[in-house]
C-alpha cells in the first residue's frame, strides 16, 4: 500500500466530521471519494497532509505520518490541490510554479519541468508573468494542478479539480491528470462532486457517508451498484 | 532662495532614506503579522549602541557596520522565536502589548547599559564626498540606503529563499503545501526587517546623536511614511520614505519652523487615514458584512 489509513478521526471544534475512516490505495492508482457535502472527502485530504488534528494512524510509503507537520509530510512527496485553489494570488504564474518544486534538489530539472507543465497548459505560458490572481478560475485551477505537478509528487490529492471549470476544460484536465498518472506512476486521490468523470478516471472508489467508508472496491464495482446509481450518478 | 529649496530638497532625501528604511521594516513586519511593530525603532536604536560598542573597541568602521548588521538580524530571529512566536495565535491587543512592552524593555535595558548620555556617533564618509549640494554624511548615507535597498530587491525578487518569505507572508497556508517552513521565514522577516533597522540607526545617529530616545520621532516619521506609501506595499513604503523626508525639511525650513516638523508626521497620518487609509500605493480592503 502507498497510502494505508486506519481508524481516521478529525474534528472541527466539538464536531466530529470524521468517525473511523480506513481506507488505502495502491502505488500508481487513481483512488476517488464519492460522497455528499459533508459526508468527510475535504476533510480527509486535509488530515492526510498534516492540515487537521486526527486521531488513527496514516501511514504513507512505509512511514507513519500522522501527527507530523505538514511542511514535512510535503516533502515526503504529497502534493495537494486544496478546495479553493490556494494560488499564491500576488505572485506571478512562473513564481507559482517555482514555489511548487521549492524542496526539490535538483533545481537544474526545475525548468524543464516548468516548460512540461507549460506544454500541458498554454495558457499558463502566455500568462507566465502575469500575477496569478489576475487569471480566470480555469487558469487557476490549472496553475494549482501545475505546481502540485511541480513538486514531482508521489501522491497528489485533488480536492474537487473540476469546480468552477467549462465541461471542455474539465475533460482536458482530466485526460492530462490520466496521462502524468500513467506516464510517471504518479498515484492520485481524488475528491469530486462529479461523480460520473470521477469513477471514469478512477481505478478505485470509496463512498463517504457522513464520516465512514459506506462502500468501497474498483470503480467498476461501484458504478454499478444502485444505490450510487441513483445518488450520484443519477440514473 | 531657489538655491535653498534645492539644498533642502536634497537633505530631505537624505533623511527621507532614513525613514524609507524603517518604513520598509515595518511593511516587512506587517505583511507577515499584520500589525505595526512598535519596537522597530527601539531595535534600531539597541543596534546602533551596539555599533557603537564595536567601535569604542577600535575595530574599523566598516567592519563594525557589518558585524552590527548581523548582530541585528539575529536580535531580530531571536525577538520572533522567543517573544513573538508564543503569541502569534492570540488576540491582536495581546500582541500589540507585547510590540510596546518590547519598547520600553529595549528602551529602559540601552538606558542601563550605555547611560541617558547622549553620545557622538561618528560618520564613516571623507570630506571628499563634499559637494555643493549635500554635506558627506547625506551623500554617503543616501548612497548607503540605495545599496542596501537594492539588495533587498534583488534578493525578494530573483532567489529562491526570497521568493519562499514573500510566499510565507501572503498565504500561509499554501507555503506548507508547498513544503516552505513557514514559522521560520517569519523569523528571517524579523531578522532581515532589524538588520534594515541597524543600518538606518547607524545612519541616522551623527545627524541626531547617540541617545535611547533617538529613534521615538523617526519611527513617527517612519510610520507616516509607510501609511503613505501603502502600509502592505514594499516600494510605496520607500518612495513615502523619501516624500516625507522632503515634505517634512521643506515645511520645516519655509513654512511652520523646526519646532513644528513632528506635526507634519502626525497630520499626515490622521490624513491618509481620513481620506485614504490604504495609502498611494497599498491595497484596498473590502470586506463583506
Amino acid at each position: 500500500m502507498l497510502l494505508d489509513v486506519k481508524a481516521l478521526q478529525a474534528s472541527y471544534g466539538a464536531t466530529r466530521v470524521l468517525h473511523g475512516m480506513s481506507f488505502g490505495m495502491a502505488p500508481g492508482s487513481i483512488t476517488t471519494l464519492l460522497g455528499a457535502n459533508g459526508a468527510g472527502k475535504t476533510t480527509t485530504l486535509r488530515a492526510v497532509c498534516g492540515m487537521v488534528k486526527t486521531g488513527g494512524e496514516i501511514t504513507f510509503d512505509g512511514r507513519r505520518i500522522d501527527g507530523k507537520a505538514t511542511e514535512d509530510i510535503v516533502r515526503l512527496g504529497i502534493a495537494h490541490v486544496p478546495d479553493g485553489r490556494g494560488t499564491f494570488a500576488h505572485l506571478t504564474t512562473e513564481e507559482n510554479l517555482r514555489l511548487g518544486a521549492y524542496t526539490r534538489k535538483d533545481k537544474a530539472r526545475v525548468h524543464e519541468d516548468i516548460e512540461r507543465m507549460y506544454g500541458y497548459f498554454p495558457r499558463l505560458k502566455e500568462r507566465r508573468r502575469q500575477q496569478a490572481g489576475t487569471l480566470s478560475g480555469g487558469e487557476q485551477q490549472m496553475l494549482a494542478v501545475s505546481r502540485a505537478l511541480m513538486l514531482r509528487p508521489k501522491l497528489l490529492l485533488l480536492d474537487e479539480p473540476s469546480f468552477g471549470l467549462a465541461p471542455l476544460v474539465v475533460r482536458e484536465l482530466f485526460g492530462i491528470l490520466r496521462a502524468v498518472n500513467q506516464a510517471e506512476r504518479v498515484s492520485m486521490l481524488v475528491v469530486e462532486q462529479n461523480a460520473a468523470l470521477a469513477l471514469e478516471v478512477a481505478d478505485h472508489a470509496y463512498v463517504l457517508e457522513t464520516g465512514r467508508v459506506v462502500l468501497s472496491g474498483t470503480a467498476q464495482h461501484v458504478r454499478n451498484d444502485d444505490a450510487v446509481r441513483r445518488s450520484y450518478l443519477g440514473y | 532662495m531657489s538655491e535653498a529649496i534645492v539644498h533642502q530638497v536634497f537633505a530631505g532625501l537624505a533623511t527621507g532614506g532614513i525613514y524609507a528604511s524603517l518604513a520598509l521594516a515595518l511593511v516587512m513586519i506587517y505583511q507577515a503579522t499584520h500589525l505595526v511593530n512598535f519596537a522597530q525603532g527601539e531595535m534600531a536604536m539597541f543596534c546602533t549602541y551596539i555599533g557603537w560598542s564595536l567601535l569604542q573597541t577600535g575595530l574599523g568602521y566598516w567592519p563594525a557596520f557589518l558585524l552590527t548588521v548581523a548582530v541585528g538580524f539575529v536580535l531580530g530571529v531571536l525577538i520572533e522565536r522567543i517573544v513573538i512566536r508564543p503569541i502569534e495565535r492570540t488576540s491582536v491587543l495581546s500582541v500589540v502589548v507585547v510590540f510596546i512592552g518590547l519598547l520600553a524593555i529595549l528602551n529602559s535595558v540601552a538606558g542601563w547599559i550605555f547611560t541617558y548620555t547622549i553620545k557622538p556617533f561618528p560618520s564613516p564618509f571623507p570630506e571628499s564626498l563634499a559637494n555643493p549640494l549635500m554635506s558627506p554624511h547625506e551623500l554617503g548615507s543616501i548612497l548607503v540606503t540605495l545599496v542596501m535597498l537594492a539588495l533587498l530587491y534583488l534578493f525578494f525578487r530573483f532567489t529562491p529563499l526570497g521568493l519562499a518569505m514573500r510566499a510565507a507572508a501572503q498565504n500561509p497556508e499554501s507555503s506548507r503545501l508547498v513544503g516552505i517552513r513557514v514559522g521560520w521565514m517569519l523569523a528571517l522577516g524579523w531578522g532581515l526587517a532589524s538588520a534594515i533597522g541597524a543600518v538606518a540607526g547607524m545612519m541616522v545617529a551623527p545627524v541626531v546623536y547617540l541617545d535611547p530616545n533617538m529613534m521615538g520621532g523617526i519611527l513617527l516619521y517612519a510610520f507616516a511614511a509607510a501609511l503613505l506609501g501603502g502600509i502592505d506595499n514594499p516600494l510605496g513604503a520607500v518612495l513615502g520614505g523619501f516624500i516625507m523626508g522632503v515634505l517634512e525639511n521643506l515645511l520645516g525650513a519655509f513654512v511652520i519652523g523646526n519646532d513644528l516638523k513632528l506635526a507634519v508626521a502626525l497630520v499626515l497620518i490622521v490624513g491618509v487615514l481620513l481620506v485614504r487609509p490604504s495609502g498611494l500605493f497599498g491595497t484596498v480592503h473590502v470586506s463583506r458584512v
